[in-house]
């Protein structure tokens, strides 16, 4: 069934059979972007450089080279070297791997929970829908962190429980998005039309309604990417999330904080990749947000 | 009308405290492994003493009976103690709160300032050169992590300049530095939204019209034009207040100033489960508090609001 797509003001009305496919309009409108175009290409060799880091990277990302501790940047180790003479420039490309896993995945835990309860709350109204924003309400009730520090305090650290941790906090966004859409969406004639012709409710909700919330979902799950690759990062840099000697940008950081004064570059460049991967992603998710849902605030 | 919308959104709050109580209550029952092995401390937890302990805990009680024991207490002051040193957890919280209070507000203060200013500049100079830099440095500020910014002034001020103490509290060379590191990032989203509410209410009718009758400028951008942009911008404060208060867990440990967030960040490092929970119920609390009395404040901002 073609449905027309909320997010296309534009096309409302077109015959979309004739004119480009959905798909291909945003990408060609996306192109048009330069914040998208500089943020995509800036994201994608950061991505990249993780993703081969085993093969590009010149050193070991753990082994100690006491020889060389603390040694500024040269043409031998372009970032410099920490106190226990590793490469940071290897370091950095290793712990872009798991910051932006972390960002990925936990991302992936909000907008899969917050996905199907928004859903169902949106859809089913009533005493579900209560219930469901009542427990929204709670979580919305602790400040960002707080809510990841005390399911960190109540797990214990470690990667997977790291990314559960960011993963719950960013949950009611979803939520809150997703009910909203399906509140406008339930309406409409072609939602009203499958279930005039009998479809089941699992059916609608997940093969006309769901859909139809691609374009908020797309935009809300990039930006969120950057603040969850900042919250992983901030956990680590507390001693709460990945542990050294595992490279990490929050955790490579914290260990550069007590070097400050004298080896400034044991903590500035895990920050720049910080900065460069959230700075790459809020380019692109801006673009996104101009092409596909303009009215969204975010 | 205002007392009784403060009292409605109180009443209202009443399912939110419980469900924070109740979150913060199953903390410690999530734990994996045995909750009693929190409370051993360092004598190693045989059988006999686990089941002395659980008793003397009340762990061996039926859950719904531990939270309302739990419950009772928290309503009456009592978070419990904190046990690396047994004192009162609210105790605790209460001595370091004036810090993370006065860390939060300058920051507040500091975010407002600069952020409106910057965004009206921008929409003012919408297209020119100042523009393009107000947005730069706002998407620089939505970018940079708090513990990043901190460092960066550290290096600058600090160990580069001379001019500022890199940690500490007290006096107000000392609030400078964490202040504006911890107000950067809400400063960044208040400046894009003042610039964007900005460029929508000076093309408004009744702006064009202040102005066609002749008032100065400056009259028509203060008294017309910023006070309508201001609306969303105290909605965002709330927000950011949360933000804030999230942010002072990293400002407070970069520049070791004693606070709320350092609290809780210390007492997870070292496993001190009740003082964990008591600044999580206490955070929560408080910004669930703050929040409502800046719902209040609308009403002296925008007197169309009206609560009923």
């Amino acid at each position: 069934m073609q449905e027309q797509s909320l997010s296309h003001p534009e096309t409302a009305g077109r015959d979309v059979r004739t004119g480009p496919s959905p798909g291909r309009y945003t990408l060609r409108r996306l192109l048009r972007s330069r914040s998208a175009i500089v943020g995509g290409v800036l994201l994608v060799a950061i991505a990249l450089t993780a993703i081969l880091a085993p093969i590009i990277s010149p050193y070991n990302p753990i082994k100690t080279n006491q020889r060389v501790p603390l040694e500024s940047p040269s043409p031998g180790h372009l970032m410099g070297t920490d106190r226990f003479g590793r490469d940071i420039f290897t370091r950095v490309l290793w712990g872009g791997r798991i910051s932006l896993l972390v960002g990925l995945v936990s991302v992936g835990i909000a907008a899969f929970t917050g996905v199907t309860l928004g859903l169902v709350a949106g859809y089913y109204g009533g005493r579900t829908d209560t219930l469901i924003m009542r427990f929204v309400d709670i979580l919305l009730a602790f400040p960002g962190i707080l809510l990841a520090l005390a399911v960190i305090a109540t797990l214990g650290s470690n990667l997977r429980n790291l990314m559960i941790a960011v993963g719950i906090a960013a949950i009611p966004d979803y939520v809150r998005i997703m009910r909203g859409t399906v509140l406008s969406l339930k309406e409409r004639e072609f939602v009203l039309a499958a279930r005039v012709v009998g479809c089941r409710d699992l059916s609608i909700i997940f093969k006309h309604i769901f859909p139809n919330t691609m374009a908020p979902l797309t935009v809300l799950a990039t930006l969120r990417i950057a603040g969850a690759i900042i919250t992983g990062a901030t956990l680590s840099f507390l001693g709460l999330g990945i542990q050294p000697p595992t490279p990490e940008w929050g955790n490579m950081l914290a260990e550069g904080r007590g070097f400050l004064e004298h080896a400034w570059w044991v903590a500035l460049f895990p920050g720049l990749a910080i900065m460069g991967a959230v700075f790459a992603i809020n380019l692109l998710g801006d673009g996104l947000r101009d092409v596909l849902d303009p009215r969204l605030r975010l | 009308m205002l007392a009784s919308f403060i009292a409605q959104r109180l009443l209202q709050l009443i399912p939110v405290l419980i469900g924070i109580s109740v979150l913060t209550f199953l903390m410690l029952h999530l734990v994996p492994g045995d909750p009693v092995s929190i409370f051993a401390g360092d004598k190693p937890l045989t059988e006999e003493r686990a089941a002395v302990l659980r008793h003397e805990l009340g762990l061996d009680r039926p859950l719904w009976v531990q939270y309302f024991d739990y419950a009772s207490h928290v309503v009456r002051g009592d978070l419990g103690r904190a046990l690396r040193n047994q004192r009162p957890v609210l105790d605790s919280i209460i001595e370091v709160l004036p810090g993370t209070v006065q860390l939060t507000l300058a920051a507040l203060t500091l975010a407002v300032l600069t952020g409106v200013t910057a965004g009206v500049v921008a929409a003012l100079a919408h297209g020119t050169w100042l523009d393009t830099a107000a947005m730069a440095f706002a998407i620089l500020g939505v970018s940079m992590p708090v513990f990043y910014s901190s460092l960066l002034m550290i290096l600058l001020f600090s160990f580069t300049l001379g001019w500022l103490p890199a940690t500490g509290q007290g006096g107000i060379e000392r609030l400078i530095m964490p202040a504006l590191a911890l107000g950067f990032i809400s400063s960044a989203l208040l400046a894009r939204l003042v610039r964007s509410g900005m460029l929508e209410v000076l093309s408004q009718e009744y702006v064009v019209t202040a102005r066609a009758k002749g008032l100065a400028r400056r009259v028509v951008i203060l008294r017309h034009a910023l006070k309508n942009a201001l609306i969303p911008v105290i909605t965002m404060i709330g927000l950011q207040l949360g933000a804030l208060l999230g942010g002072a867990v990293v400002t407070e440990t970069i520049f070791s100033r004693p606070g709320v967030g350092r609290l809780a960040v210390d007492a997870i490092l070292s496993r001190d489960f009740p003082l964990v929970q008591g600044t999580v119920l206490f955070g929560a609390t408080a910004y669930v508090l703050v929040n409502l009395a800046i719902d209040a404040l609308y009403t002296l901002v925008d007197p169309r609001i009206r609560y009923s």
